[in-house]
């Protein structure tokens, strides 16, 4: 047999086998120690110089053609029966991936930090202050003296009277943390105060519990036109519009001296309000130039430094922003309510990335 | 405090419009809760004439009318039965939408006979509930008038919430003052005509407190005799009905008549049934007055009673009393204008829980000046409306003086109030308001007028200026930034609850915000229920006391939530809890329940209930969110009684700073409280954990070995149960420094108590491999030490 009918009819094998064990005898009929170029290789030590060099080469040749042939049938073997495999491998990729429960941030608490992220930019700390008050921080202080009307219309929680006739209560407002900053630190103060807050009254629009935030600003300069200033930029960057049109009423309240209500403009469609549109006016705030006898019951001259005050419900503005209906259900922990309303955990509220 | 604009201009010369006047109002402090303009609302509504009210022809008790309209004679079908001939009616005409239904009239066919308008009735206009019959208008009106004019409806009515502080808005006069000063026009002055007296009051007046007056400082009394009281006049009626006071007769209608104009209330007694002298008093202790709301009061000392020989006859500045109250059969009359203390009258209005238009204004501060005023001003209404003849004052008491001045800096308008108004400006605002100013080196100096009890410094001279001014006058003024770029504000705190909150909703919890307070109840099943911390005052049975921990009401939600019919779902809260009524008792708390599968049915199967250790990794995930070295913390057996007993934890610094707990809920507590378990949870106190300590930014050094870790398995046999942390800090304590981490992965009970542990190690070599011989030297220290530390030896 010439060396081409040999390499036709090895490679004819090549190509005949359909297994890696048919490929394999292939080869050892082939290359093996007693395969048919092996056998050939042998027969070239009887050879003259010449022939062998001529055989020899041929013989090489021949070889690397045939492992190659081999490889490449190996190869294409594997292929077939990997894609074999992976046809008899099919799942049902329609059905479920593992359940895992999606968590959510309460409304509020994303709103607290909105609220935060908004003041802190302005260089307002929070502050925090007890739940569980006394008379001094929640009234006398704020120049509610136990007489005045304001402090019959607070529907206060109050606790049992103690031995001694004092009776401690639940704040109804975040005002006393004004108190105690200013009975702490020395001024410049700047600080929001977020936090829960007591009333006693329960219907469609109110709660026992609600939230609320106080700002506080003390030193020896800031007037009304700041307030109105901090008050504007705050609801522009919370509400997340271009402008809004905002009303300023004068008013009352004994902590503040002059006292300021603020309204915003916003639209109500379909039940639904949108701030910064319209002509219809919310009211969202109580505000003023913090009282002459507030900062002294906060251990501070009234004839040295100044500053305003403001408080808002955290529950409300929260409503308003999201288009949230209903108060009471802030706090009945409805698992329905919270996972509509509430937020993704990854959805943290910076100025850089957006607050909502 | 309501009043129709009509009234205003009484006392107000303006030619503003209603729009203007309402403004005006809002921005200088005096809220317009609502406008009711009829004229607006009834605007389609015009008179009509009955010319014809024949019967129908096929309906017996229906009329066939001819009116006469705006639109020409039109036929109408009217089942009123005092429809007839010769009447004005209003009349809606097709098109006209009725404001009780909303429906616009169309002509229609009634039985066989066309109805071409309609006569409408008050309940159809919204003005009053009557139905029993169609309006019959009083007067010659021509056909086509307004409806809202003929009826005198067209005045609008303005209420406004005045603040407490502002007394003097309580009255049309103060109102109009404020306007005037707003720039809305004038005020006009104060028609006061004095009545001479003619003789003197049979009835004396005494202020008997013991020396000290001042529940009533001062009481004008007046005698006046021969009046015949009877229905006041229309032009009266109209104004009190139209603010939602009820006309009853002359003499009492002229008393809210001034109460509401000048915010001064007054009181008329029947002189004939006074016994007497009218004597203004502290109560004597279980006294009793039939008031005139009908009710019987029982007072005590501190309250202020006017009384005569009979006993209390009124409670001071707050309601009369039925035995010496006027009726249509008084002819001589005693009017009182006294004067009462606010903080009395409030506290006894209060006590007594009487709400009156006395009560309401002398409890924010009457005008004290003002007292003898107001006896004149009524005097000239019962003479003119009444008849009568006065007698001369009768005065006890004197006015309290209430003078005081206040110096307002030029500059100070523009330093608190952000707002440059020329000082001349600011001089005549508050002359306008009734202050009375004089310049003293630059500055003005302002006498505060008698009603204005508020003012109390210079701060308030501000608000006065700045809110008539307007408050929209005031420019923004940007304030500075501290840094130019922001620094960081959170307290460590403040930190730990966004991480905890944020962490725990990563993990699948639904954040709730639940009430701060339970029921007693439920304080006591988690430690709490103590004295003080019990509302005096609880909104709801439910509702008493402060929450020892944040777990009930989460429980309570979980338990809403499953009769909703939820099932598998995990809930957080980060809040306060209270140990007691101290500052430092309140602690911020981060807590996560979770029930039911913790890894639910599914197609794949592998569906398990939650257990102990899905909460502590909840707990352990929080932490370490929090900021907490949880390397360092221990995790020991046993929680508070409302955890399982044997299937709960506590982690913790040491013995004495706990920072939390987890585990299964007690099984009892779950069936009290109505939940379907098992439910576990955690609570992390976020105060407890230490603060760590502040480091720079600059992290350590990273040092990595390149040489391969490796692992040996071991297991252990104990005769009886060992605790798995005590296994692995004896193992991990052989080499800290080449044993890089040890694990237990299999937990084996073999009967008889008797307990297999696998533990895996992990080997880091430092600097070389390690040799077979160094392995197994380090292999049999790691058995020796637990065998030490535990008694438990190698498996065989």
């Amino acid at each position: 047999m010439s060396l081409a009918q040999l390499e036709q009819s090895i490679l004819a094998e090549v190509a005949k086998a359909s297994d890696e064990a048919a490929l394999e005898a292939v080869r050892v009929a082939a290359l093996g120690k007693k395969g048919s170029i092996s056998e050939r290789m042998k027969t070239l030590g009887a050879m003259s110089p010449e022939e062998r060099k001529e055989q020899g080469a041929a013989l090489n040749l021949l070889k690397d053609r045939v492992a190659e042939a081999l490889a490449a049938r190996k190869g294409l073997l594997a292929e077939e029966a990997l894609n074999a495999r992976l046809a008899a491998e099919r799942i049902d990729v329609t059905l479920p991936a593992r359940a895992e429960l999606k968590g959510t941030v309460h409304p509020v608490s994303q709103v607290w930090e909105e609220v935060v992220q908004i003041f802190g930019d302005l260089g307002f700390a929070v502050a925090e202050g007890p739940h569980i008050e006394d008379d001094f921080h929640n009234f006398d202080a704020l120049n509610i003296p136990p007489e005045h009307p304001a402090r019959q219309e607070h529907d206060t929680f109050f606790f049992n009277e103690k031995q001694d006739g004092s009776r401690m209560l639940l704040r109804t407002h975040t005002s006393p943390v004004q108190i105690r900053t200013m009975l702490a630190e020395k001024p410049p103060i700047r600080i929001i105060a977020p936090g829960r807050t007591f009333r006693c009254d329960s219907d469609m629009t109110h709660t026992p519990m609600f939230n609320q935030v106080e700002g506080l600003v003390i030193d020896e300069k800031t007037h009304l036109g700041n307030l109105k200033w901090v008050l504007h930029e705050f609801c522009k960057a919370f509400f997340e519009v271009d402008d809004v049109k905002m009303r300023f009423r004068a008013s009352h309240f004994p902590f503040t001296e002059p006292s300021m209500e603020v309204d915003i403009n916003c639209s109500w469609e379909g039940g639904q309000v949108k701030i910064g549109q319209g002509d219809s006016w919310l009211e969202i705030l109580g505000s003023g130039m913090v009282h002459p006898n507030v900062i002294r019951a906060g251990g501070h001259d009234p004839d040295k430094v100044q500053g305003f005050a403001f408080g808002m419900g955290l529950d409300r503005i929260c409503m308003l922003k999201y288009g949230i209906p209903d108060l009471r259900a802030f706090f009945e922990a409805d698992l329905r309510w919270l996972r509509h309303y509430g937020f993704r955990a990854v959805n943290v509220p910076t100025l850089a990335g957006g607050l909502s | 405090m309501k009043f129709t604009l009509s009234w205003l201009k009484d006392y107000l010369d303006t030619e503003a419009s209603l729009d203007d006047i309402v403004q005006g109002l809002i921005g200088i402090g005096l809220e317009v809760e609502d406008v009711s303009n009829r004229a607006k609302a009834l605007a389609a509504f015009t008179i009509g004439h009955v010319l014809e009210a024949g019967k129908h022809p096929n309906a017996d008790k229906l009329h066939l009318c001819k009116v006469e309209t705006r639109d020409g004679l039109k036929q109408v079908v009217c089942g009123a039965p005092n429809a007839r001939a010769g009447i004005r009616a209003v009349i809606a005409l097709p098109g006209v939408t009725i404001p009780a239904t909303g429906a616009v009239f169309a002509p229609a066919t009634i039985r066989g006979q066309e109805s071409q308008a309609m006569l409408c009735s008050e309940r159809e206009l919204m003005i009053s509930d009557e139905h029993n019959g169609i309006i019959e208008v009083e007067g010659d009106w021509p056909v086509g008038t307004p409806a809202a004019t003929a009826l005198g409806l067209d005045d609008p009515m303005i209420y406004i919430k005045v603040t407490p502080n502002r007394p003097d808005a309580l009255g049309l006069y103060g109102i109009a003052r404020d306007l005037a000063a707003k720039g809305l026009g004038k005020l006009k002055p104060l028609a006061l005509t004095r009545v001479p007296g003619s003789f003197d009051s049979p009835i004396k007046v005494a202020l008997e407190f013991g020396g000290d007056s001042k529940p009533c400082p001062l009481f004008v009394g007046r005698y006046i005799r021969g009046v015949k009281n009877g229905p006041s006049p229309a032009w009266l009626q109209r104004r009190l009905k139209a603010i939602g006071l009820r006309p009853i007769s002359a003499l009492v209608d002229i008393t809210n008549y001034v109460t509401f104009a000048f915010a001064r209330p007054l009181h008329v007694f029947d002189a004939d049934k006074v016994k007497g002298a009218i004597r203004a008093r502290s109560a004597r202790d279980g006294e009793t007055i039939e008031a005139l709301d009908n009710k019987t009061y029982t007072l005590s000392p501190g309250m202020t009673v006017i009384a005569d020989d009979n006993g209390p006859e009124a409670i001071g500045g707050i309601i009369g009393g039925v035995p010496s109250s006027c009726t249509e059969a008084t002819t001589n009359v005693f009017l009182e204008s006294a004067w009462f203390d606010p903080l009395i009258t409030a506290a006894t209005g209060r006590r007594l829980g009487i709400q009156s238009d006395a009560r309401y204004r002398f409890e924010r501060g009457v005008d004290p000046a003002f007292t003898e005023n107001g006896a004149e001003i009524a005097t000239r209404m019962i003479i003119d409306l009444c008849g009568g003849e006065a007698s001369k004052l009768v005065i006890a008491g004197a006015v309290p003086d209430t003078a005081r001045s206040y110096t307002l800096r030029d500059t100070r308008v523009k330093t608190l109030g952000g707002v440059d108004v020329a000082l001349s400006e600011q001089k005549r605002i508050l002359e306008a308001l009734g202050f009375a100013v004089t310049e003293q080196a630059g500055n003005l100096v302002c006498a505060v007028p008698s009603w204005r009890p508020d003012v109390k410094g210079e701060a308030d001279l501000v608000e006065e200026v700045c809110r008539i001014v307007g408050l929209e006058n005031v420019p923004f003024a940007a304030m500075d930034r501290p840094h130019d770029v922001a620094r960081p504000v959170l307290t460590p705190l403040q930190r730990r609850m966004l991480a905890t909150r944020r962490v725990l909703a990563g993990r699948g919890f639904n954040e709730a915000v639940t009430w701060a307070f339970l029921s007693e109840a439920d304080a006591r099943r988690f430690g709490g229920g103590q004295p003080e911390l019990k509302l005096a005052n609880p909104i709801s049975s439910e509702l008493t006391d402060m929450r020892p921990s944040l777990l009930p009401n989460l429980i309570a939600a979980t338990a809403r939530n499953q009769a909703r019919g939820f099932a598998d779902f995990a809930l957080s809260e980060v809040g306060h809890a209270y140990a007691g009524d101290r500052p430092h008792d309140e602690t911020l708390r981060a807590c996560g329940l979770r029930q039911g599968r913790a890894v639910p049915r599914q197609w794949q199967g592998g569906a398990r209930p939650v257990d102990a250790f899905d909460a502590k990794a909840d707990m352990l995930a929080a932490l370490e969110a929090a900021g907490a070295n949880v390397a360092t913390l221990q995790v020991v057996a046993g929680a508070p009684s409302w955890f399982h007993p044997g299937r709960s934890g506590t982690i913790q610094m040491g013995p004495q700073n706990k920072l939390g707990f987890f585990g299964e809920i007690h099984p009892k507590i779950l069936a009290d409280m109505d939940v379907k378990g098992p439910v576990v949870g955690f609570e992390l106190i976020l105060n407890a954990i230490p603060a760590t300590k502040a480091k720079s930014a600059t992290r350590a050094a990273l040092v990595i070995s390149d040489l391969l870790s490796l692992s040996r398995d071991f297991a252990f046999v104990s005769d009886k149960p060992v605790e798995a942390a005590a296994l692995v800090k004896a193992a991990k304590g052989v080499d800290k420094l080449l044993i890089a981490d040890a694990q237990v992965f299999d937990v084996f009970q073999l009967g008889d108590g008797r307990q297999s542990l696998a533990l895996e190690v992990t080997l880091q070599p430092k600097d070389k491999t390690l040799t077979d011989q160094e392995i197994e030297v380090i292999s049999s220290k790691i058995v020796q030490a637990v065998a030490k530390a535990t008694g438990a030896t190698l498996r065989a």
